[in-house]
């Protein structure tokens, strides 16, 4: 049927990128442009006495410099509002976020001033000197100890640190269900802080226009028109039709480009100010200490599991580190992205789950790729492993004695979310297939009898994508809808403009969004453009995260095309004298014929035309060919994984050296193969950053001690295996495609899979758990203590 | 200070400050934005060009220090329209996604594959570790600049 879906159609969008042709924020120049640069705290915590400006203000290229007192107080009737939170949970306590900070900074990195030169270089002199005296507070780094009685507060509106406490499911029943079970396996741990660092750093730019009194914002987003929103409504104060967001190319986001920044307030701010348009670029340093952060967990957890291996119950307590103000989803993920994902892909009877989120003097924490479903998968494939462990069964004949099985769909879990379909067991036998998974425990026990450790780690993961409908996600928080918009413009020759609310930052919209609409139509995918990233020129967005893009970007477009569809069918059936219901569109050719006398034919570039001259359209009917659809699905999509690691550990060293890594998806159906396996193995190598070597570290005094890429481990080709992937096909019943996330699969499975892995091969030692990321430093001291009796 | 340098084929000079770094030079004084920055700690490579037939980082060189060089930049690999044969090479193999560090990883990949068309993967991966990409896990990286080291020595040259 189809000719392009399903297919690896090379990516249409990547001429321009392999030729320097990218259209980067960074590399807008515009007539007149100044450039800005902020100054920054380099305390985490700490009392504002005095700004002192007057130096830099004099220094020869200086337009301007403003502190966080102006922009609260602003300039010709104009100011700046607090940064909101669009994610509330009940009780959320929400304190003030100034672009700039006016009494108190709360963290490394939190904005002072901002300088406006006739140069990137004159700007960043003049930061220099600004004189800015402090008053040092102490601070608070770690999430649980936040909520001391004696820790300092970041807000004193925040008592204990609060901002919230978030509980799920029937805590006696779990407690009970425990203290029925044969076996509870109980750990602490910490799910380690990291930092997104996609490669392109943030940058916003600003231009105003006096004559309509409207303002145009270029910004490295995920979510243009969110942000147009926020800026309306909240932080600008400028009416929302007012203003223009345009997000061009974007190098790549993982999450961290979701959120409303400061900068993103203060650049239209002093565009206005200085009448001259201004571009800010953030540094790699600058992102380190300003882009939102991830996970950051400390949790408490006890599963229940009976001799047989069936699991029981379980208990979750996980203090969530907010950072220093409430990033703008920074309440979901440690909640309902994180608690509702707790079954994972097992027949867990009760759970309870609760978090508590809190605020420390560090950078704000909000979604990082996978968003909570890592920490949850991490949290639950960890404490299978232990409990398997204690049992003594294979952790994958454990696994499998729990999996919820392919005709128990849709399956209701005890934690609010329905799933829509799947077949772990398929996964799981093609995973143990690929990875030839009974060769490596053989090759395992060999190695161990030699005395080598050689661990094999296997993990089995959910994903709730595309958190929907709009209803239900609104009642778990979020303060709009999560639909998704996409118009189609057929053009009087037949070509096509293709405008969707969804944004693409590598995720390759360009081409497989063509791709869905070309088999639509049947037209050739060079006949379409896909326009995102621009609120002039896209109705509405709500944007990319969250895995969202294909199941509610795509079935937008896949609605809009079927009313194209319909429309020319009866311009057809008008004028081929037929009736509508005996006309046939041929979607591999692009024509509309009458169902039995196929030379009674109108192409699709006919019918266009048609629509546009006009005068000889069926009655009532208004010309032209433009269609739009508002897609808010009934359910989200749920993706499963089972991947397998195998380690070897320098016992010497304490190195970890993945040598094989085998991963199976169900992503549900597959638009372009190519571009899934990307997404995936892309996703697999940020999951194994975590369980290895990424790690955000503060001192106790709050500064970041990996605050640049010299010393924060990104990885690195050279650490790598070259990575199986297979795949099978579940298709969603909740989207007319019939697909699902596939964006962060690869991340969610890879933590827990490869951290099994090292544990595993460290388990002989007696070692039982060590936090991520699992470094040859911390590996080596743990075989040391284990080495002289001590256990861990 | 004055500098003169020969940058995708064409003569240029400008009057620069001595602390103007080559890549701020390529970007902001003659327009070559295709060059990225991607760090500020030369660790992630995003800025790599050819300087006198080197791959070289560009926020590790100041422009004066280029002053009477040949400079490639990533606009100046493609010749006639045709792309490069490793530009091609990451196109057919799917080694890009956000094309930030694309630039980058084209330019140092044709310098690791010139004249070993039979590249290995331990070599491609170690030649490349001096390049961050966040996007694709380099597994498509590494097919690229295997498919572009066999097609550079197929062709003309």
């Amino acid at each position: 049927m189809s000719r392009y879906m399903g297919t690896s159609v090379k990516r249409v969008e990547d001429p321009r990128f392999l030729q320097g042709r990218g259209k980067y924020v960074a590399n807008l120049t515009l007539p007149n442009m100044a450039y800005a640069a902020v100054k920054r705290s380099p305390l985490a915590h700490a009392m504002i006495k005095s700004v002192d400006t007057s130096q830099a203000e004099a220094l020869e290229g200086v337009i301007a410099v403003y502190t966080g007192k102006d922009l609260l107080e602003g300039t010709g009737g104009f100011k700046c509002g607090s940064l909101p939170c669009g994610w509330q949970v009940p009780d959320l306590n929400t304190p003030p976020h100034n672009p700039l900070a006016v009494d108190k900074v709360r963290h490394v990195g939190d904005g002072i001033a901002v300088v406006i030169a006739e140069s990137p270089y004159i700007a960043e002199d003049a930061l220099d000197l600004i004189e800015v005296d402090l008053d040092p507070l102490p601070a608070v780094v770690d999430a649980r100890e936040a909520m001391a009685d004696d820790a300092p507060l970041v807000h004193d509106s925040a008592e204990k640190n609060m901002s919230f406490h978030w509980p799920l499911g029937d805590e006696d029943a779990v407690n009970e269900a425990l203290s029925n079970s044969d076996h509870v396996v109980e750990l602490e741990f910490v799910n380690q802080r990291l930092i997104a660092n996609a490669m392109e750093p943030r940058a916003t730019a600003a231009e105003w226009d006096p004559a309509t009194e409207s303002v145009t914002v270029w910004t490295t987003s995920q979510n243009p028109h969110t942000i147009r929103l926020l800026l309306g409504a909240f932080t600008l104060g400028i009416p929302e039709h007012k203003i223009r967001v345009i997000s061009p190319d974007v190098g790549g986001g993982f999450g961290s480009k979701i959120f409303h920044y400061p900068e993103e307030v203060i650049i239209p701010f002093v565009a206005r100010a200085v009448g001259r348009p201004v571009k800010w670029v953030s540094s790699r340093s600058e992102a380190y200490i300003t882009d939102a952060q991830g996970r950051d967990h400390v949790t408490k957890a006890k599963l229940g599991v009976n001799d047989d291996g069936t699991m029981t119950a379980l208990h979750v307590t996980t203090w969530a580190n907010m950072g220093a103000y409430l990033s703008t989803f920074a309440p979901l993920i440690p909640t309902a992205l994180y608690i509702t994902l707790f079954a994972g892909v097992y027949k867990t009877p009760v759970i309870f789950g609760e978090a508590y989120g809190t605020f420390t003097n560090t950078v704000p924490v909000d979604a990082y790729r996978g968003a909570g479903r890592p920490e949850a998968s991490y949290m639950l494939e960890t404490m299978v492993d232990l409990a398997a462990r204690k049992l003594g069964m294979d952790p994958v004949e454990f696994r499998r004695k729990n999996l919820i099985q392919a005709d128990e769909f849709p399956y209701q879990t005890p934690v609010a979310l329905v799933y829509d379909s799947g077949n772990y067991q398929a996964l799981f036998d093609k995973v143990e297939e690929l990875s030839d998974y009974d060769a490596l425990r053989k090759e395992q026990e060999a190695a161990r009898a030699e005395g080598r450790l050689v661990g094999v780690g296997f993990a089995s993961c959910i994903e709730a994508s595309g958190p929907a409908p709009s209803a239900a996600a609104v009642g778990l928080g979020a303060a709009i809808g999560l639909f998704e918009s996409g118009a189609i413009r057929v053009h009087p020759t037949g070509k096509v403009t293709v405008l969707t609310g969804s944004h693409s930052h590598g995720q390759g919209h360009e081409t497989t969004f063509a791709q869905i609409v070309a088999d639509e139509f049947g037209i050739d995918m060079d006949d379409i453009d896909i326009v995102h990233g621009d609120t002039d020129r896209v109705q509405y967005g709500v944007g990319t995260y969250g895995s969202r893009s294909a199941a509610l970007g795509g079935s937008a477009l896949v609605k809009s095309a079927e009313k194209i569809r319909d429309k020319l069918k009866k311009i057809a059936a008008h004028q081929l004298e037929a009736s509508v219901e005996d006309m046939v569109y041929d979607q591999d050719e692009g024509t509309i014929s009458v169902a039995g006398s196929p030379d009674a034919v109108k192409t699709f570039a006919e019918l266009a035309f048609a629509s546009i001259v006009a005068d000889n359209l069926p009655e009532g009917m208004e010309p032209g060919l433009e269609e739009m659809t508002f897609y808010d699905p009934s359910n989200f999509t749920f993706p499963a994984s089972a991947h397998v690691a195998k380690v070897e550990i320098d016992p010497k060293t304490g190195e970890v050296d993945l040598q094989s890594y085998a991963a199976v998806d169900d992503v549900g159906n597959v638009i372009n193969p190519m571009i899934v396996e990307g997404q995936i193995l892309g996703g697999i190598i940020q999951g194994v950053g975590q369980a290895l070597w990424e790690h955000g570290i503060y001192d106790e005094d709050g500064q970041l001690l990996s605050g640049s890429m010299l010393s924060y481990a990104m990885p690195r080709a050279d650490r790598f295996p070259s990575i199986a992937v297979g795949s099978i096909e579940t298709p969603s019943p909740h989207n007319p495609l019939g697909v699902k996330g596939a964006g962060e699969m690869g991340t969610i499975a890879a933590t827990a899979a490869v951290s099994s892995a090292v544990l595993d091969a460290l388990a002989p030692l007696g070692i039982t758990h060590l936090n991520m990321p699992l470094t040859a430093e911390k590996i080596h001291r743990a075989i040391a203590v284990a080495g002289n009796g001590g256990g861990e | 200070m004055d500098v003169s340098m020969t940058v995708n084929g064409k003569e240029v000079s400008a009057d620069v400050e001595s602390r103007v770094l080559l890549v701020d030079f390529v970007r902001n004084n003659l327009g070559l934005t295709g060059t990225n920055i991607g760090c500020d700690t030369s660790q992630c490579g995003a800025c790599t060009v050819h300087m006198d037939g080197m791959a070289v980082k560009s926020c590790t060189v100041l422009a004066v220090q280029a002053d009477g060089s040949d400079i490639t930049t990533i606009e100046g690999l493609a010749s006639n329209g045709q792309l490069h044969p490793m530009q091609q090479a990451f196109w057919d193999a799917h080694g890009l996604q956000c094309g930030f560090c694309t630039p980058g990883m084209i330019m140092a990949s044709v310098k690791l594959a010139d004249g070993n068309p039979g590249i290995t993967d331990t070599d491609v991966r170690h030649g490349l570790e001096g390049n961050f990409c966040r996007c694709t896990g380099y597994e498509n990286i590494v097919k690229a600049v295997k498919l572009g080291a066999a097609a550079m020595a197929g062709g003309e040259s």
